[in-house]
Parts: C-alpha cells; structure tokens; sequence
C-alpha cells in the first residue's frame, strides 16, 4: 500500500509547488502549534505575493513573522495581529494588506472550506465592521450574516505524531486552528515531532484522519513561548 | 470609593453559580478566576481550545504545548478537555458557554458593545471577542465607569465600531452594578461609599434609578 505513503524527506519536497500569489492557510494559535520548518521553507524558496490564513502573524523573527522580513506576504487573513512591529510597519506603509476575521469564524471558514460547504450564516460581527457589505438573513427573529469559506492552495500543518498514512495526533493546546487548516488546503503539508507506523496511533484517537494530508515531514521544534507565565 | 481592579473582580466573581462554564477575557475578567466563591465550581473556558483551565505551571509543568488564550503558558484541571478552535467556538456560538466577562470601550443603552477598535490607533484585531458577545447566554462587562479624563463609558450610543449589538445585559464597574435593559442603564447597586449622584453625573446614557439603591457587598 505504498501509495499511501505520504512521507516526504526534504523540505524542498514538502513545498514543492508553492508559487507566488498563493493562498497558504496556516495552524497555530501565537506560536503554539506552529509548522516551523515549513515556515521557514517558504521563506527559503522566496515566494512572493502569498495570502496567509492564519489566527496570527508570529512574532518579529519568528513563526510567520519570518515571512514578513523579506515582504513575501500581500495580505493576512486573520483575528488578531497585534505581535510584531514589522507587520505594523509594512501595514501602515500599504505594503501589506489585513482582513481581520473573528476567531470562531476564522475557525469556522476553513472548517466549511475543508468540508465543501461554501458559506455559512452567523450572529458574530452583526451589526459591526465585520458585517459591512454582506448579505444579512433572519432566522427566528434574530439576523445573521453570510460569511464565505476558505481554501487554500496549501495548508500548512503541525502535528505532534503522524504515521506514514499521514493520521495524525496533536498534543494539548497546539491543536487549535491545525486540524481545520489539514481539511482546507488542496495540497496539505504536515510537519510532525514524530513519524510512526500505521496502527501505532489507535484509530478512534486519531484527529486528523489521513485523507486529508498529502504529505508529512519529520520537524525539529523549538517551540518558543510566547508569555511564560509561573505560579510563584 | 471607587473599586480596585481586585474588588470588580471580587463583585465578578459572586455572579458565579455552581456548574457554570464561563469565558474570562484578558485583565480584570481573568483576575475573577481568584475570588470564585467557596463551595462554588466553575469550569474556565478558554477559547484556543481548552475546557478545564487551572493555574499557572510551576517551572518543571513549564510546557510550550499548553497555553491559555492569553498565549500564557497555563495547566488543565482533572477532568479538562483540549479541542481545535473550530469545536471551542461551536461551544461558544452555540450558546453552551454559560458566562463570558469581558472588557470594553463602551457600552451604550441598547446593550451594544465596543471592546476592539479605536479609529486612528492601529488595529490589532477583535479575536475571540465579536464571537463571545455573539454566543454567550450571560455576558458581564467590566470596565472603569468613565475613562481617564473623567469621560462617561455607558453611552446613548456607543461612538466606536462595535464588537456586538444588543447583547449586553450586565456592567459592573468601579462605581456601579447595572442592568441595560429597555434602552436603559437600571442601577442595581453601588459602591460602597459612592454617591448616587457621582453615578449620574458620570452615566451620559439614561439612567434609571430606583428609590432604594444597596451598596455591593465584597
């Protein structure tokens, strides 16, 4: 059954096909649960022009922050961007472009996008900026807006194991937006702590099953933290 | 005298009932986790994905894995549950969620909220927010009563973009506790010391006060 096999050995391999004026819909939330070595391919290949789905942008120097030293990204499609000075930089010199979307929807435009539903009504951002322009429908009294879904050209996952089917697992908080983000793009790539054999991962544990994934890569991490907070 | 930031999230926190689920935002909300009442079990939401939020790590539970929505390294509870924001915000827009606290800007008399944008200032985005005001069955607002120069925040009309409408029913600030209900403010109670007229001097939206208005009790 070698072609299931979704494992890649190079991040060349990883991103192959990338090119510029891509959509990228990212993992993370901050910098927990971020592809790194994925990041920084695309940083490496240079390309330009890239929409990037993601919660956030990272920090300077690092996650997608990386993406901005060189300005390969035009537009970010997210909730909350507040991290990085270089983002306010190329943001206010209209070198960079921000939709900001609210976290659930965020959430919920790649979910839909992943599953070919291609909008879907909702209460949030009625009634505000995020409803400007879009259809508005009552339902039992209450009106929603209609919001659109996302897809990506790619998708840009971290995963804490995945085997060679590309099933993959994730490990505590550093699941949030990865599992949607693996449905969403046409070619997902997924960067793992750990490759393993099929059956390994017992199958009702499974978060992401492997269907969805195209390829997998073994990652090293760093896994900065953003705000280390301790009980004293 | 006015509340500290201790006490509103002391007042927050006797709004808890037993088995509630609740969403704290950043700052005073958050601090109401501190002065949940004896006897009393809330479960915390956080809405990266975690439903059974504890304290902060020692140094050794210290892991990069395990973050609050505040992006701050936390633990989970016995008994928490971890998921993807696509689930957390099913819970949260699916009204399951029973208490949200959470700040703002302004509040105005039809219950509309603004908490994420302030024109001219750079915009760093509305995360969770705009879904939380739109989802939770109960939603609380704390804030100071007027800003720094002395300018009321309970509004006819908030001036600033909002976060969302009509769905505040509950402030409690450093000078009051209010109901928003019927294009009012109803004072329900005041802070121990404060005079009704300085709530009145500093509500520009309408006010309603009843004959008898108790102090909080902390």
């Amino acid at each position: 059954m070698s072609g299931f096999n979704k494992v890649v050995d190079t991040y060349e391999q990883a991103m192959a096909g990338l090119e510029d004026g891509m959509t990228v819909i990212a993992g993370g939330f901050g910098l927990c649960g971020i592809p790194e070595g994925l990041i920084a391919q695309i940083k490496t290949m240079g390309t330009r022009d890239l929409t990037v789905v993601s919660n956030n942008c990272g920090v300077d120097g690092f996650g997608l922050g990386l993406l901005l030293e060189d300005k390969q990204i035009r537009k970010m499609v997210s909730s909350y961007v507040g991290e990085n000075a270089l983002f306010e930089q190329q943001l206010l010199n209209g070198e960079l472009e921000v939709e900001l979307t609210p976290q659930g929807t965020l959430a919920e435009k790649m979910r839909a996008g992943g599953a070919g539903i291609p909008a879907f009504y909702t209460a949030t951002g009625y009634g505000t900026p995020v409803g400007d322009g879009k259809e508005v429908r009552e339902f039992n009294g209450r009106p929603y807006i209609l919001e659109e879904a996302i897809t990506g050209d790619f998708a840009i996952v971290k995963a804490w194991k995945a085997d060679t089917y590309g099933n993959c697992i994730y490990r505590h908080t550093a699941q949030n937006f990865n599992p949607m983000a693996a449905t969403a793009g046409k070619i997902t790539v997924v960067e793992v702590e750990e490759i393993v054999a099929p059956g390994e991962i017992p199958p009702s544990e499974i978060h992401t099953p492997g269907i969805y994934v195209n390829r997998v890569i073994k990652g090293s991490f760093e896994k900065r933290i953003e705000r280390k907070v301790t009980a004293n | 005298m006015a509340l500290t930031r201790e006490q509103i999230a002391m007042r927050v926190a006797k709004e808890f009932k037993d088995g509630d689920y609740v969403n704290l935002g950043i700052g005073i909300p958050t601090l109401a986790a501190n002065y949940v009442p004896e006897g009393i079990d809330v479960m915390l939401q956080s809405e990266n994905g975690l439903l059974g939020m504890g304290r902060y790590p020692t140094e050794a539970e210290v892991d990069a894995d395990m973050i609050n929505a505040g992006k701050e390294t936390v633990t989970a509870i016995t008994g928490a549950s971890i998921f993807s924001s696509a689930e957390s915000f099913a819970m949260i827009r699916g009204g399951h969620v029973d208490f949200t606290v959470l700040g703002a800007f302004e509040v105005d008399a039809n219950g509309n909220i603004a908490s994420w944008m302030i024109p001219g200032k750079l915009v760093k985005g509305m995360g969770g927010a705009m879904d939380l005001v739109a989802g939770a069955k109960n939603i609380i607002v704390t804030m100071t009563h007027a800003d720094k120069h002395g300018n009321s925040k309970l509004l006819a009309d908030c001036t600033l973009p909002l976060t969302g409408v009509n769905c505040i029913t509950r402030i409690i600030t450093d000078l009051a506790v209010l109901e928003v209900r019927d294009g009012a403010f109803h004072l329900t109670e005041r802070a121990p010391g404060v005079s009704i007229e300085e709530i009145q001097a500093k509500t520009a939206g309408p006010l309603v006060v009843p004959d008898s208005v108790p102090e909080m009790v902390l």
